[in-house]
């Protein structure tokens, strides 16, 4: 649970896309929340190789993302473990999560299929084993929706 | 902002269970609804149905409140809020990083078909 799911459809082969999210030079030029350059990368994309990305954002905050590789399967799949190391969300520090990459053909491009989960405790763990995030994300927003609802009619 | 991980560890936990989330799918589009009419499609028990109750309570997810002899149920949403919380604020994170990253790639593609034509003699 608590994970995000992104979906990309990429007029770029596989292997470009891979590429891109796997070495120094591709990261700096994408990564972080904002138009601003990468300060620093480093990425050992092989299975225990370390990634540490140093970005700052349009308030002048300095943030370094880092985590290690768990999985490396060219073009097609990445898994890494995600911490802030610096900066980053305060709520998170000191905690690990979990970031999932799919690679898939589709035509001449691909489509990539992001996913940032939380592994905050052993039952957010769980739960996410078991696949039922989207139903969550539905209630919630059906909950959402009832709750502006619910204001408005008061 | 109001976030607190041990908060959200208990929502998600009560989450983990179907029955408990059909409740509050239930609860999510009744403004409130008795324990009876609660039950009322699940095959379990009234007593058990009760036991969820009371974790959804302890959660914060629901509220009860006493009508005569009637006990009528309630969502109360705040805590499931902030578990969206966590995902508004990574979507905000990634979702414009993909998008460079999909115009960066788109980028190298086009070099590398300009670079791989000219290779061919096209």
């Amino acid at each position: 649970m608590r994970s995000l799911t992104l979906v990309r459809r990429i007029a770029a082969r596989p292997s470009i896309v891979f590429e891109a999210m796997t070495t120094a030079e591709g990261v700096a030029a994408w990564f972080g929340p904002d138009d601003l350059p990468v300060v620093r990368a480093e990425m050992d994309a092989r299975v225990g190789g370390a990634y540490r990305v140093h970005f700052r954002t349009l308030d002048g905050h300095d943030h370094i993302a880092s985590g290690e590789f768990l999985e490396v399967v060219p073009p097609r799949r990445i898994v890494m473990s995600w911490s802030w190391a610096s900066g980053g969300e305060l709520e998170e520090r000191g905690r690990v999560s979990r970031v999932e990459i799919e690679l898939t053909p589709i035509g001449d491009g691909t489509e990539l299929t992001f996913t940032h989960a939380a592994l905050g405790s052993e039952a957010s763990e769980k739960s996410h084993a078991r696949g039922w995030g989207g139903a969550l994300d539905k209630l919630v927003r059906r909950v959402e929706n009832a709750a502006v609802t619910t204001n408005r009619s008061s | 902002m109001n976030y607190r991980p041990r908060d959200l560890d208990r929502v998600f936990a009560t989450l983990s269970d179907p029955t408990r989330r059909a409740i509050l799918a239930r609860l999510a589009q009744e403004d409130s609804l008795t324990i009876s009419a609660l039950a009322e499609p699940f095959s379990i028990k009234l007593p058990a149905v009760m036991k969820h109750l009371d974790v959804l309570s302890d959660a914060g997810l629901i509220t009860r409140s006493k009508d005569g002899r009637t006990v009528n149920v309630r969502l109360s949403p705040a805590p499931l809020r902030g578990a969206t919380e966590w995902l508004r604020r990574y979507e905000r994170f990634w979702s414009p990083a993909l998008d460079r990253l999909a115009a960066h790639a788109e980028r190298k593609e086009t070099e590398a078909r300009t670079a791989e034509g000219k290779g061919r003699g096209r």
